[in-house]
């Protein structure tokens, strides 16, 4: 007798708890895999396919999925570093077929050579490129971002990438450069 | 807020945390009055002097300009514009030298004076208490005045504020060291100060006016006590001296007790802070209408004989403010070896100022000091005895910082580029005041690595900002592409089915036109089978076809009307495949381009025929074209030229036999359209000779994809070849290209009477 009560009394509880956990999961259950948001959000958001996949979010995907993580050449080492952190992986130097870019740049279409073929406008991943068949194209260069796929289908050679100058707005500090000392 | 009153008027005030007290050095100048300069030669006003944005150009060079003439507008509400400060012609307008850390160049426009100090007609102001809100904002707006301080924010928007304002503070403290432009001014134009006040007092109401003011300008605090002894509203308030009172945050601490919190502004806690030389601006504006076009500004330091403080115009270059003052450059003194290091010249105070490598750096708005200090005085960074040591974690610094910020834990995550942890750590209150740096034992110099950390982490949030734009934008395109594939699908769709419909409603009327293309298929397809193997793989629409075809032929054979109309249209047809056949081995690459649009709508042949002219055109011309190119083009040919022709006659056929003699003129036409295109492209003649890579890129791009796009890209490549073809090649290619059209032409000329003769 007494061992059926205490078979009931366990089978009870176990029960209760298995019902309480059951809730749980599904009261507090975790929608999808954030992983690939947060990867995309270390990306530069260039569009610029060097990594050979069509744009940042797929290139998020792929490293999710176990893509290697050096392959972004506009991130450059700071993005690797980033999403190494992110991954709790080693951090790698940059891909050997990608070549580190020297500074951001931006589009510039030579308008007196330009054919109006619309060529650059169907490679620009971010429509930043007007102009319609036949007319003139220019670049809203607030909106390039430099990631120079326009440049090779133009069949006439009128598009070029140019640094992005120097301003008051964008210059940065450089410390060797700035004499300091203090009074005594 | 009455025991704040009440405190103030006992001279009882608050204590902000930390703070230095640096050597003041102000003896140098503050016993010699503002001296007036001579005019300079040339004057350079950068157009922006001020945070936020620049104006509109008013000028151009060569005009003649009079003094207080405003030179730039702008209907921004951050933009102040700037005036000629005094008489000249606008010489240059170019890029310069400003007044930033950074030395880089800026718009600038270079005014040549005339020495004849004209002014343009000014409008005195006798009472301004006459005047209203909105024409005093309007004239401060006008006069360009920012504040006058050190950030240059514009005035006429931190004055045009709706809430109930507590504590007007008049920051007359001049805390940093050797700087005594504000105390000068203070002694000798008190008056106009407090008339500036006062202004202000009618602008924004506030409960009480507070001048803060260090102790160390006894001169200073008398001429003030004296212009407002009959005013309760005003209460000179003398504060201890200590580094840095001035702080915006920092005086408001002192005099009202109360924190600005984090992020926010003053106004929010109803108080307006505005500099002591900002106020006398003012007063100029609105009762003198003398817009800002000069300040005072202190020249000081042990290498300039005659240290002084100078009514200096706008745009003065520094060179000749040195040259005035009796500067001597130690650096080419001493030795010749350093006669390329620029001479150690600062703008601004000692602590918050920078150097300036080129002497050419004119006076803006908001430069209040030249500093060109002495060796001794101050030595260069850049010299071995001031090397900067590790940190002991002394903890000096987190005691003298006014923001109480804790500057070794930023030092250390600015220098690891943590700027997260900065951020956490509130970087973004520190006010530059250099204070940390002043004390470090070590010789850190803390101060600097805030400010990269600071630009880089504002440079990182515009870039951010950025990343998420593109991103929303590529996104927004690609959706932009996916409906436009649905769409062009079901447009492709809807045009087959109107083609089925007219067909099958032809077939049922049973014209004679649609008997007749009925009659040419069945012919056409019966030869064909008699002759060739039969068509296995061709595609089961085409199938569909032919039974209906079938049919056709079954009812226009019983009602064969018109006999010489079926043999013209078998003529035609074969014509056209002739055409066609030739078409093909000549050129594979355009084939596909005409599989692709065969399901198009019929005025789209002559498109394609467009396309293909150009291309055999643009063939011929490359007629030294790689060899390997044409091995391909010959597989190609051979598997796609039977596709093609059995494809061809079973499915498209009788559009085209339709629409053959229409096309032909078309044809005709377009040949010789482009004809005439190159004879003027090689009048023209002067475009580069062709590049084989891009050659062979256009050709890849012609042959592979089946798009309805393809058409026109095929036309653009041609006509972006036939462009770039050299002058040489062109003439050659043009009689080639006019024989071939002839040939064309004849043969299938010939052709049709062969095949009519025949039917006959």
């Amino acid at each position: 007798m007494n061992i059926l009560i205490a078979i009931l009394v366990l089978g009870l509880i176990a029960a209760l708890f298995g019902a309480i956990l059951g809730y749980a999961s599904i009261r507090f259950h975790v929608e999808g895999d954030p992983i690939v948001e947060q990867l995309d959000a270390l990306l530069p958001q260039t569009q610029c396919g060097q990594c050979g996949y069509p744009g940042c979010k797929p290139y998020a995907e792929a490293v999710a999925n176990g893509e290697a993580i050096n392959k972004c050449a506009p991130g450059g080492e700071d993005t690797i570093k980033k999403i190494a952190d992110l991954l709790g992986v080693d951090v790698e130097p940059l891909d050997e077929n990608h070549d580190a870019k020297k500074g951001p740049t931006v589009a510039f279409i030579i308008e007196e050579d330009c054919i109006g073929c619309t060529k650059c406008i169907q490679a620009c991943p971010v429509d930043a490129i007007l102009g319609a068949a036949k007319q003139m194209h220019t670049i809203i260069s607030d909106e390039c971002t430099g990631c120079d796929l326009c440049v090779a289908p133009c069949p006439v050679d009128c598009i070029e990438m140019r640094p992005i100058p120097e301003t008051v707005q964008n210059w940065q500090w450089d410390l060797t450069k700035i004499a300091v000392k203090q009074v005594d | 807020m009455e025991s704040i009153v009440e405190r103030i008027n006992q001279q009882k005030f608050w204590q902000f945390h930390g703070g230095i007290h640096p050597p003041e050095q102000k003896k140098l100048t503050s016993d010699k009055p503002i001296r007036q300069l001579p005019l300079p030669k040339q004057l350079i006003l950068p157009l922006q002097q001020h945070i936020g944005s620049q104006g509109d150009l008013l000028i151009k060079v060569g005009d003649k300009v009079l003094k207080g003439q405003p030179l730039t507008q702008s209907t921004n509400p951050m933009a102040v514009p700037i005036h000629a400060p005094t008489s000249g012609v606008i010489s240059a307008i170019k890029k310069s030298v400003i007044a930033h850390p950074s030395g880089l160049s800026d718009l600038c426009i270079f005014l040549d004076v005339d020495f004849n100090d004209t002014w343009l007609p000014r409008r005195i102001c006798q009472d301004f208490t006459q005047l209203t809100k909105n024409e005093i904002i309007s004239k401060i707006a006008n006069a360009g005045i920012a504040g006058m301080g050190g950030a240059g924010f514009p005035t006429h928007i931190k004055v045009n504020t709706k809430p109930d304002i507590n504590f007007l503070i008049i920051n007359a403290a001049e805390c940093e060291p050797y700087i005594t432009a504000d105390d000068l001014l203070m002694c000798e134009q008190s008056e106009a100060i407090i008339d500036g006040i006062k202004i202000l007092d009618q602008l924004l109401n506030p409960a009480f006016i507070l001048i803060g003011i260090e102790n160390n300008k006894p001169k200073a605090i008398k001429a003030l006590q004296k212009a407002t002894q009959f005013i309760d509203k005003m209460k000179v308030c003398t504060l201890p001296t200590k580094y840095p009172t001035g702080g915006e945050k920092q005086l408001i601490k002192i005099l009202t007790g109360k924190e600005v919190k984090s992020g926010a502004l003053p106004i929010h806690s109803g108080i307006v802070v505005q500099n002591v030389a900002t106020c006398f601006a003012i007063s100029d504006a609105v009762i003198h209408d003398i817009p800002l076009i000069r300040r005072v500004v202190t020249l000081t330091g042990q290498a300039l004989s005659k240290p002084q403080n100078v009514w200096a115009l706008l745009g003065t270059p520094v060179s000749y403010l040195l040259e005035q003052t009796g500067f001597t450059n130690e650096n080419t003194a001493d030795n010749n070896k350093n006669i390329n290091l620029p001479p150690p010249v600062i703008m601004g105070g000692p602590l918050m100022g920078f150097s300036i490598l080129n002497e050419l750096v004119p006076i803006v708005k908001t430069s209040n000091c030249i500093l060109a200090p002495s060796k001794t005085e101050m030595p260069s960074a850049f010299d071995n005895n001031s090397k900067e040591l590790e940190c002991i974690r002394c903890g000096q610094c987190s005691d003298v910082c006014p923001s109480q910020l804790l500057p070794q834990e930023l030092q250390w995550s600015a220098k690891a580029k943590d700027y997260q942890q900065l951020t956490k750590l509130n970087i973004f209150d520190c006010i530059d005041c250099g204070a940390c740096a002043y004390v470090c034992p070590s010789q850190i110099p803390l101060v600097q690595y805030y400010r990269v950390a600071k630009a880089e982490i504002r440079q990182q949030q515009q870039l951010d900002i950025k990343s998420e734009k593109a991103k929303v934008r590529f996104e927004a395109r690609k959706l932009r592409l996916e409906k436009e594939k649905i769409a062009r699908e079901e447009k492709h769709k809807k045009a087959a089915a109107a083609r089925k419909a007219t067909m099958n409603k032809k077939s049922a009327d049973g014209t004679s036109a649609s008997s007749a293309v009925a009659a040419a298929l069945a012919r056409v397809k019966a030869k064909k089978e008699a002759t060739e193997k039969t068509v296995s793989d061709s595609p089961t629409i085409n199938n569909g076809k032919t039974k209906e075809h079938d049919e056709l032929s079954s009812t226009s054979n019983e009602d064969q009307g018109d006999k010489s109309q079926v043999k013209a249209a078998i003529a035609r047809a074969k014509a056209k495949r002739l055409a066609k056949s030739r078409a093909a081995e000549e050129k594979s690459d355009a084939l596909p381009t005409a599989i692709s649009v065969e399901d198009e709508a019929e005025d789209e042949k002559s498109q394609v025929k467009a396309a293909i002219a150009r291309a055999k055109a643009k063939r011929l011309a490359k007629s030294q074209a790689v060899e390997k190119q044409e091995e391909t083009t010959e597989t190609t040919e051979t598997t796609e030229t039977t596709e093609t022709t059995e494809t061809n006659n079973e499915a498209i056929e009788p559009p085209i036999a339709n629409n053959k003699a229409n096309n032909e003129d078309k044809k005709v036409k377009i040949a010789a359209a482009i004809a005439k295109a190159k004879a003027k492209k090689e009048a023209k003649n002067e475009i580069k000779a062709p590049e084989v890579n891009l050659e062979n890129k256009k050709s890849d791009v012609v042959t592979p994809n089946v798009d309805d796009k393809k058409t026109r890209i095929a036309l653009a490549v041609a006509k972006a070849k036939a462009k770039a073809k050299a002058k040489a090649n062109a003439k050659k290619d043009q009689k080639k290209q006019a024989e071939l059209l002839q040939i064309t032409n004849n043969e299938a000329k010939s052709s049709l009477k062969l095949s009519k003769e025949e039917s006959e």
